[in-house]
């Protein structure tokens, strides 16, 4: 268990509710939560989660800790926004799995190798790098994500359709050597990991 | 007349060589016939879009936000924030909306932002390109330039998620919005009206992570289209365009289908329509050429 696991662990002992309300992106909507079911129906890849969003605020509710924060239903939001606008509560659904998603994996609960999880830090690693996303990198670096011979396997695979892509100039192989970038990507480091170290602070992430 | 400005936000895939840099050329011969100018914000940086939230959480997403929406404000004061891509403006705008309503977010953004020289004032309204055309442009305006009608054309308004939701186009509803038909329609082409996967999502960035769950989304879209005698798909969104096109050759593979639907923004459409070449219109950027509308194009 990492160490800011243990401590919020031990801070909010068998409060659940409380740790996602003042910890979680949206949290304190939480409690809102009428059970009626809306979002798992309206979400595109309902059948997929194996707790939806009403679930998985009842557990939230129920101190369920350990079975929400390792779950990997939340990895499954493709961010269609369409739980939000179907609320009759008004919860910002889409946001408060975005936020449960990164406390699980800022505390390192989130479930290994989890494929959303691992675009999702690369797609992040890729744009704060330089500022700018490179797509041929991201790409590549998803298809290498589980070693060289799966990258292989996965780049063969879809050769057609980057060869198709690099002759309607959508894929620039050139990319790989440098690519789009704002001008100061140093100082944009700098505003990056100050923003990190206050939100750190705020949720417990600094231990 | 005064051309109308503002401050423009193109976004990564817009890019010269990204996956919708025709998009980008499409808009060039849009806006000139309608009198928009486009100023692109100096240094802009990436959006985050939503999958940013895992690795980025609130406070670097919201900071990186909040860093065009200054540059903006600083460069080109007075103007509104136009993007065309809806990740873009949605992450924008939620950037604008959470900082405003939440003075400690506000407070603890401008001192990330101060590593970087810049302050967050608030002011600075972000918009879809989408939301110009149809409150700053009307569809009456839209229709002036038409020199050259799509005729015969039976094409379906694929709107999808992000430019529909959670923002939308205000006046609109969620579950049917009207605007892309009537945009169809503007250009003389025929819209249709029943396609019943209009506001489907794509599967977005889990299109890489989970193929299996979004090839099955991005075959519903397509089949219906199909179902319903569309012989192009049109869009407002660069990750719905890439998707929906670039999926089908796998989805064939795979399923055995012989899906070739071709999949276009609503801005070459309008370019065709405005008498653009194929070239102007982005039309050489699609692995699933739109033969009629070059044809079109060409004539």
């Amino acid at each position: 268990m990492t160490n800011a696991n243990q401590q919020a662990v031990a801070l909010y002992s068998n409060d659940f509710l409380r740790e996602v309300e003042e910890r979680v992106e949206e949290g304190e909507w939480v409690k809102m939560c009428m059970q009626c079911g809306v979002c798992a129906g309206s979400c595109p890849l309902g059948n997929a989660w194996q707790h939806t969003p009403q679930k998985l605020f009842m557990m939230i509710r129920a101190g369920k800790r350990e079975e929400v924060l390792t779950s990997d239903s939340m990895w499954m939001c493709t961010s269609c926004y369409n739980c939000i606008v179907r609320c009759p509560r008004k919860l910002p659904i889409t946001h408060i799995m975005h936020g449960l998603a990164n406390y699980a994996h800022r505390l390192n609960l989130a479930p290994k190798g989890q494929p959303t999880r691992e675009v999702a830090r690369l797609f992040w690693n890729s744009l704060a790098k330089t500022g700018r996303v490179n797509e041929l990198k991201f790409s590549l670096a998803m298809y290498f994500k589980d070693g060289i011979v799966q990258g292989i396997k996965n780049a063969m695979a879809m050769q057609s359709i980057g060869l198709a892509l690099v002759m309607t100039k959508r894929l620039n192989p050139m990319e790989l050597f440098g690519g789009h970038k704002c001008k100061d990507p140093g100082s944009l480091h700098k505003m990056i990991a100050k923003a990190r170290e206050i939100e750190d602070r705020k949720k417990g992430f600094t231990s | 007349m005064a051309k109308k400005q503002y401050a423009f936000y193109p976004g990564c895939s817009s890019q010269k060589g990204a996956s919708g840099s025709n998009f980008l050329t499409s808009i060039d011969v849009m806006c000139d016939k309608l009198d928009i100018q486009l100023n692109e914000i100096p240094d802009w940086n990436c959006c985050a879009a939503s999958i940013g939230y895992a690795e980025g959480g609130e406070l670097p997403r919201l900071a990186i936000g909040a860093r065009n929406l200054a540059l903006a404000e600083q460069h080109l004061p007075g103007q509104d924030m136009v993007s065309g891509c809806p990740a873009c403006w949605l992450a924008s705008r939620e950037a604008s909306e959470r900082l405003n309503g939440h003075a400690n977010l506000m407070a603890e953004t401008n001192e990330a932002l101060k590593e970087v020289g810049l302050n967050f004032k608030g002011s600075v309204k972000p918009r879809h390109m989408v939301e110009v055309m149809i409150e700053d442009i009307g569809f009456e305006g839209m229709k002036k330039p038409v020199v050259k009608q799509l005729q015969g054309m039976k094409i379906a308004g694929y709107v999808g998620c992000q430019t529909n939701r959670p923002f939308g186009i205000a006046g609109e509803s969620f579950e049917n919005p009207q605007y892309l038909d009537k945009m169809i329609e503007v250009v003389g082409a025929e819209a249709v009206t029943k396609y019943d996967q209009k506001v489907t999502c794509c599967g977005g960035a889990l299109a890489f992570s989970e193929p299996e769950k979004s090839q099955k989304q991005i075959r519903s879209i397509v089949e219906s289209a199909y179902d319903h005698g569309a012989e192009m798909i049109v869009t407002p969104c660069q990750l719905c365009q890439a998707n929906v096109e670039i999926y089908q050759s796998e989805i064939n593979k795979k399923q055995g289908t012989k899906f070739a639907m071709p999949v276009v923004y609503y801005t070459q459409l309008l370019s065709v329509a405005y008498g653009g070449s194929a070239k102007q219109a982005g039309l050489d950027g699609h692995i699933i050429k739109p033969k009629k509308l070059q044809d079109i194009a060409g004539k």
